[in-house]
């Protein structure tokens, strides 16, 4: 089914995950590249995050196996996974940031924690990032006095912070305006180019993400739907992919949530 | 960041809270000594009896603190009970002939020693011995005496049952002689 | 089948509550290492919960001095006020409600925080970020919960039986002496007692933090779950500590 890609970052094999009985993934295979930047589009509530906290290790598969950088994640001790977790980073779409530090403090956290950096060092380090992100001025304001969208923007300055080999992005433009989304946009691909870095993305926003991605795997029902270039995914030959590309109501992804029973039984259930 | 006086907040707490440990061990647990320690002596006593009297009790002197029974034993050839006191050291004027009575303060009250000042111009010293003691009253014993001279004429009981209240008499409480008519 | 379900979910989250506290206790002389964040949390969980501790302890001596005069100066046994008061709270109330107290005031803070930390994924983002939760954040509330209890109760038990509590009514207002107010309470009392005060504080502070932790991190990452989960802290741990101050006096009692 993938084809055969070399400087594989991330491989992902036969991946089976389900919440109790909801089977969220259903035996996935994707091909991550080394410093490409990587969409993983889909519906919302297909567990597009869930693969992200499977290949950070936070929960376990229930079959199949996840290589980073030739490593089983799942098969790793938890320090060993630490290890493995510094060389990736994950941008929450809350932005996940400590809310009882500052601006700073936050980019400053995973330096602090892994490392024995003299305090000068640190210093110029954090706003080297926070420079990147063009929010140096608001090192000293507490997440709660900046919007969301700059909180995502510190969120990447300190997934940056200990300069890992990928970064993986939940939901990136959701809810942003479409000045900041322009600007997460290019961050993303301006890391992407000068750093070297590796990037998932990892989103139901098409347009944005199609302009960016090199690579792009449209995963719906727990299946692989298509994968390829944006340009092959926006002529697939799939219905579902193109009623998703092109946000169709009805198609193959039906509108109605599944019910057991019809629109006219209810109404008349109610009746007797 | 204000973590200077973060520090300093956090310290006044812990430092507050060992202050409270210590405040309790010393003054409610009797680890203190008298007053200003370290000047004081030791005098001792025999008794028959000591009652209830516990290590700590006070020794007063016309009711004023002046020192705390600091260990109580035996005799072993006569089979006395020994009381060693601890006397704040400013009471050094204690006449030697002094006399001692073991006392209850109030009806449920606790026990103590009380001094009776005596004449003798050599005042104690430390490791003085104190010959004239009285011991504690014993409620049993009273009982039986005031039932016995009971039995025999009503007049001499009472005189007899009044007998070993005389040393209360700094307390508004009666006698023990009316506390087993109770 | 389904009437064992109740017992077998309670016995369930009895296992993972004592899962957690092995986890916690694992990592403590990691985060010892770290004593900044240990002080951070200490004035949280002590200082904040200071005046409450004062001003309680000092009403609880001064009512229990009131009292307690009422009934002695019927058997002429005015000046035992003191021992009255110190045993009552330095044996009972002094530990208890200040477990109690503690637990409403910095039990939910803690278990709030935790829980709110978990539902905005703070938690989870320290995770991915290679750093262990419980070692960063969990393990220094607890030993902070830990450290501040006995302490607490000190000063509670301070604050109740002499500087303003049951001296200020009994020695001060009501005119017992002051020397036999406390010379009743040394002969009275002795080590053993304030002993076993500082381990029954010891033992519910270490309730106190362990319900409130595990209620905060194992709560739903909903507002409600958050909700729900400071609202057990409150009755768990009150629950707790009741039970457990009548096992440790039967113990002491001997």
């Amino acid at each position: 089914m993938n084809t055969v890609i070399s400087d594989t970052l991330v491989r992902v094999r036969s991946l089976r995950f389900a919440f109790g009985p909801r089977v969220i993934y259903d035996g996935i295979d994707i091909d991550i590249m080394r410093g490409k930047v990587t969409a993983i589009l889909g519906p919302s509530g297909t567990g597009k995050t869930t693969l992200l906290r499977l290949i950070g290790g936070q929960w376990k598969p229930d079959a199949g196996s996840i290589e980073f950088d030739g490593i089983n994640v799942h098969q790793q001790s938890r320090s060993e996974l630490f290890e493995l977790r510094k060389r990736m980073g994950l941008l929450f779409q809350s932005g996940a940031l400590l809310t009882d530090l500052t601006v700073f403090e936050n980019v400053a956290f995973p330096l602090r924690e892994h490392t024995r950096f003299p305090e000068s060092m640190i210093r110029d380090l954090v706003l080297m990032k926070l420079e990147a992100v063009g929010l140096r001025g608001a090192a000293d304001l507490y997440p709660g006095q900046i919007s969301g969208g700059m909180g995502r923007r510190v969120a990447l300055a300190r997934a940056i912070a200990l300069e890992p080999d990928m970064i993986m992005y939940d939901e990136p433009f959701t809810g942003q305006d479409p000045i900041s989304m322009g600007v997460l946009i290019r961050l993303i691909q301006g890391l992407n180019q000068s750093l070297g870095l590796t990037s998932v993305i990892v989103t139901h926003d098409v347009e944005d993400v199609l302009k960016i991605a090199d690579y792009v795997y449209v995963v719906s029902g727990g299946k692989v739907l298509d994968h390829g270039s944006p340009d092959q995914i926006r002529n697939s030959k799939s219905a579902l992919v193109r009623q998703f590309l092109n946000g169709e109501a009805d198609g193959p992804v039906s509108f109605h949530y599944k019910s057991a029973t019809t629109y006219e039984q209810d109404l008349m259930a109610g009746r007797a | 960041m204000q973590s200077r006086s973060l520090e300093l907040l956090v310290g006044f707490f812990v430092s507050l809270g060992i202050a409270a440990v210590f405040v309790l061990t010393f003054r409610v647990a009797s680890l203190d000594s008298v007053g200003d320690s370290g000047s004081s002596y030791k005098i001792t006593a025999k008794f028959e009896n000591t009652g209830s009297l516990a290590r700590g009790a006070s020794v007063k002197l016309s009711g004023v603190r002046i020192g705390r029974v600091r260990d109580i034993g035996i005799d072993p050839e006569t089979f006395q009970a020994v009381v060693t006191m601890e006397i704040d050291g400013s009471r050094n004027n204690i006449p030697g002939d002094s006399n001692l009575k073991i006392l209850t303060s109030g009806l449920l009250g606790e026990q103590y020693i009380g001094l009776e000042p005596g004449g003798d111009p050599e005042p104690l010293k430390n490791g003085s011995e104190i010959a004239f003691t009285q011991s504690a009253l014993v409620l049993e014993n009273l009982i039986g005496q005031f039932l016995t001279s009971f039995t025999q004429k009503e007049p001499s009981a009472a005189k007899k049952s009044e007998e070993p209240a005389e040393p209360k008499a700094d307390r508004k409480i009666d006698g023990p002689g009316t506390a087993p008519a109770k | 089948m389904s009437f064992l379900t109740p017992a077998a979910e309670g016995l369930r989250g009895l296992g993972r509550a004592s899962l957690f506290l092995l986890t916690i206790l694992a990592t403590i002389p990691g985060a010892l290492l770290r004593p900044r964040l240990i002080v951070q949390q200490i004035y949280s969980v002590g200082n904040l919960s200071l005046i409450i501790i004062i001003i309680s302890g000092s009403f609880i001596g001064m009512v229990l001095a009131l009292q307690g005069y009422r009934t002695l100066v019927n058997f002429g046994a005015a000046s035992s006020l003191g021992v009255l008061v110190a045993l009552s709270i330095v044996r009972e109330l002094g530990p208890v409600v200040t477990g109690l107290l503690f637990a409403g005031r910095a039990g939910t803070a803690l278990a709030a925080e935790i829980g709110l930390m978990k539902a905005t994924d703070q938690l989870a983002g320290m995770e991915m970020m290679a750093v262990d939760p419980i070692k960063r954040v969990i393990a220094p509330r607890f030993i902070a919960g830990l450290i501040a209890m006995p302490l607490l109760v000190s000063i509670f038990s301070m604050m109740a039986i002499g500087v303003a509590g049951g001296h200020a009514i009994g020695v001060e207002l009501l005119g017992v002496d002051d020397g036999s107010y406390w010379s009743q309470i040394n002969q009275a009392m002795h080590g053993g007692d304030i002993c076993d005060m500082l381990i029954k504080a010891s033992v519910f502070g270490l309730a106190i933090s362990w319900i409130a932790v595990y209620q905060g991190y194992h709560a739903a990452p909903t507002s409600e779950g958050v909700s729900r989960a400071t609202t057990s802290t409150v009755v768990v741990s009150s629950l707790a500590i009741l039970a457990l101050d009548f096992v440790l006096t039967a113990f002491m009692f001997r």
